[in-house]
C-alpha cells in the first residue's frame, strides 16, 4: 500500500522515453524531476518562477486537475515562443494526492 | 547603455575598500574600480555590512541603491510591477534626444508585445539551423591564426568571431560585417568616449544603419534567405510591416546587435583568462571536452559580462530592511550576486563541472531575462569545441587591459600565444 505522502509522476521525453518516479506530496513537479535526475528540465532559477526553463506540457486528461497558470507564471510562459495551450512551468505545480499518477510531457527544447 | 565605453579622464586612484567609511559616500559605481579589477573587495564588504546600500556621493550618476545579495537581486528582477525598466536599464541616464524604442527598457504590456514579435528568431529550433554556418566560419578564422607568436586575443579572435556571428545571424553582407560592430559602438557610445564627435553624427550613422537594414529587409521579402533573422522578420505576421515603423525597426535591430556584441565578446575573452588562472580546470577540459556545455555557463557566471542592470522604484517599498522611496534608482549588481556564498558554493572558484552551472545571475531573471541566452551559450560552445580541436593551449602571456565601465565588464586587450595540438 502506498503511503499518504508520496504519489507517482511520469515524465515523457520528446523522444518518447518514459520515466516514472515517486514524488513527495507538497514538492513541486520541477523538484521531483531534478531530484530524480530526469533530463530535460533545466530549472535555472531554482523554482522562483523567473526563468521558464522548467516548461512542461500537460496531457488533456490531467489539465483540469493540474489547473491553470497564475499571473507571474503566465507572463514567464509568454516569453516562450513555443508556448502551447497546455503549457505549465513545473516549479509552479505542487504535487497533491489528487495528482497521483500524473503524466507530463517534456518539450524538445527548454526556452 | 551609454556609459559603456567612457574613458577615464582622471585615472582615479582606487581606494582600498576596507579603508573607507561604510556610509552613503561608499560608491562602487566607478569605471576606474572595474578597470583595475578592484570591485571584489567593495562588493564583499557591501554584501556583509550593507547588502542594500544607499549611495549619494556619485557625481556622475546621482543617488542610487546598490543591491548586492543574490536573493535580493532575484526579488528586484522578479518584481517588475514595483521596479520599472522604463527609461533606461543602466545606472547612467539615457540621452533624451534620440532614444530608440527598445523593449529592454519598457514595462508590460508594451515590453511583452514587442518581445513576442522578435523572440521567435532566437528560438532553439532556429538556432539549430544556424549552427553549421557559425561553426564553419569560426573554424576558418581559427585556422588562419598565427601560432607560436604573441597576438591580441580580443582584437584577433573575440571581436572578429562575435562580428562574424552577428553577420551570420542577419546574413549580413560578410565583407561589410565590421559595420555591425561600428553601429553597436555608436549606439552605446558616451558623448566623451571619442567614438562619435556629436549627437548629430550618432543620428547620421544610425540612420545609415536603418537604411541598410530596410533595404536588406525588402530584398529578403522578395528573395527569402534560409535561416537568417531578417528573413524571419520580413515574413513574420507581426513584423513584416516593420519598415512602416522605422524607429521600431531600428530599435529592434540595434537591440539585437548591441545585446549580443560586447557580452559575447567578453565571454570569449573571459574564458581564456579563467582557464589560464585555473590550470587544473584547463587540464580537466583537455581530458574531457564533453565538459564544454557545463563550462560555458560557468564562464558566463565567472565573467558576468554585464555587471549590473538598473531599475526605478514605482512606489515606496522595502527591501531587506531598507526603505526605498518611489523614484529611487535601484542597481542590481549581478557581478556581486554571482559571488554570493549563501547561494553559490566556492563562488570565487572557476569550476567547469558544477552541479548547477546555470544557476547564476548573468542573464538576469524574470520577464527581461536575456532573450539571447541560448544563442550566447551556443556560440561559446562552438568556439570552445573548435579551439580544443586545434590548440593544446591558448596561453595568456601578459596582463589584460580592462574596460573603464561599471556596466560592461570586459577587456580591451589580452596578449596570448597559441600552442598547436601535438
Ligand atoms: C553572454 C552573453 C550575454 C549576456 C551576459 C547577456 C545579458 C543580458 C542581461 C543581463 C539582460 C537583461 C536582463 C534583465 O534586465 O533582467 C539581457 C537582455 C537581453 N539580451 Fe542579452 N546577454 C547576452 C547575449 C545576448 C545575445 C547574443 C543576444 C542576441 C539576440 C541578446 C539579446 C538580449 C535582448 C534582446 C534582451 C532584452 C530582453 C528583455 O528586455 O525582455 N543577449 N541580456
Ligand atoms: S524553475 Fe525557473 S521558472 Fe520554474
Amino acid at each position: 500500500m502506498r503511503g499518504h505522502n508520496v504519489a507517482n509522476v511520469t515524465f515523457i521525453q520528446f523522444s518518447g522515453e518514459e520515466t516514472t518516479v515517486d514524488g513527495t506530496i507538497g514538492d513541486s513537479v520541477m523538484k521531483i524531476a531534478t531530484d530524480n535526475l530526469v533530463p530535460g528540465i533545466d530549472a535555472d532559477c531554482g523554482g522562483e518562477c523567473s526563468c521558464a526553463t522548467c516548461h512542461v506540457l500537460i496531457p488533456e486528461v490531467w489539465l483540469e486537475k493540474v489547473g491553470i497558470a497564475r499571473e507571474q507564471e503566465n507572463s514567464m510562459l509568454d516569453l516562450n515562443p513555443d508556448r502551447q495551450d497546455n503549457s505549465r512551468l513545473s516549479c509552479q505545480i505542487e504535487l497533491t494526492n489528487d495528482l497521483d499518477g500524473l503524466v507530463v510531457n517534456i518539450p524538445e527544447f527548454q526556452y | 547603455m551609454s556609459e559603456a565605453v567612457q574613458h577615464d579622464e582622471f585615472d582615479h586612484a582606487v581606494a582600498d575598500p576596507y579603508a573607507l567609511p561604510m556610509d552613503s559616500s561608499f560608491d562602487v559605481a566607478r569605471g576606474s574600480i572595474f578597470q583595475q579589477d578592484k570591485q571584489w573587495g567593495y562588493f564583499d564588504r557591501l554584501r556583509k555590512e550593507s547588502p542594500v546600500h544607499f549611495c549619494d556621493s556619485s557625481e556622475i550618476f546621482g543617488p542610487y541603491w546598490s543591491v548586492t545579495k543574490y536573493k535580493d537581486i532575484m526579488h528586484v528582477d522578479t518584481h517588475h510591477d514595483i521596479f520599472s525598466s522604463e527609461g533606461g536599464i543602466t545606472i547612467g541616464d539615457q540621452d533624451e534626444d534620440f532614444t530608440l524604442p527598445m523593449f529592454i527598457a519598457m514595462d508590460p504590456p508594451k515590453h511583452d508585445l514587442q518581445r513576442a514579435v522578435v523572440s521567435p528568431v532566437v528560438a532553439p529550433m532556429n538556432l539549430v539551423k544556424l549552427e553549421d554556418t557559425i561553426r564553419t566560419r569560426a573554424a576558418g578564422l581559427l585556422d588562419a591564426l598565427p601560432v607560436g607568436e604573441k597576438i591580441d586575443w580580443v582584437d584577433n579572435i573575440s571581436i572578429e568571431l562575435t562580428t562574424q556571428m552577428l553577420a551570420t545571424l542577419f546574413d549580413f553582407p560578410f565583407e561589410d560585417r565590421r559595420k555591425l560592430t561600428r553601429w553597436s559602438d555608436v549606439a552605446t557610445a558616451a558623448p566623451e568616449s571619442g567614438i562619435i564627435d556629436s549627437e548629430d553624427q550618432r543620428r547620421e550613422e544610425l540612420i545609415e544603419c536603418l537604411t541598410t537594414f530596410t533595404e536588406l529587409f525588402q530584398l529578403r521579402q522578395k528573395n527569402p534567405g534560409e535561416n537568417d533573422l531578417i528573413t524571419m522578420l520580413a515574413h513574420g505576421e507581426a513584423t513584416k510591416d516593420l519598415p512602416e515603423r522605422p524607429l521600431e525597426l531600428l530599435g529592434n535591430i540595434i537591440l539585437l546587435i548591441v545585446g549580443g556584441n560586447d557580452t559575447t565578446r567578453n565571454s570569449i575573452t573571459g574564458g581564456v583568462l579563467a582557464l589560464n588562472q585555473n590550470p587544473a580546470e584547463y587540464d580537466k577540459l583537455r581530458d574531457n571536452p564533453s565538459l564544454i556545455p557545463s563550462m560555458v555557463p560557468e564562464i558566463i557566471r565567472w565573467q558576468t559580462p554585464l555587471a549590473h542592470m538598473r531599475r526605478r522604484a514605482l512606489q515606496d517599498t522595502e527591501l531587506n530592511g531598507q526603505k526605498i522611496r518611489q523614484g529611487d534608482k535601484v542597481v542590481m549588481w549581478y557581478v556581486s550576486g554571482n559571488r554570493d556564498e549563501d547561494v553559490i558554493e566556492r563562488p570565487y572558484d572557476f569550476i567547469i563541472d558544477r552541479a548547477k552551472p546555470r544557476q547564476h545571475l548573468s542573464f538576469g531573471f524574470g520577464i527581461h531575462r536575456c532573450m539571447g541566452n541560448r544563442l550566447a551559450e551556443m556560440q561559446l560552445r562552438i568556439v570552445w569545441e573548435e579551439i580544443l580541436k586545434r590548440f593544446e593551449m591558448v596561453e595568456v602571456v601578459g596582463e589584460p587591459e580592462r574596460i573603464f565601465s561599471s556596466f560592461v565588464k570586459g577587456y580591451s586587450t589580452l596578449p596570448v600565444v597559441l600552442h598547436p595540438k601535438k
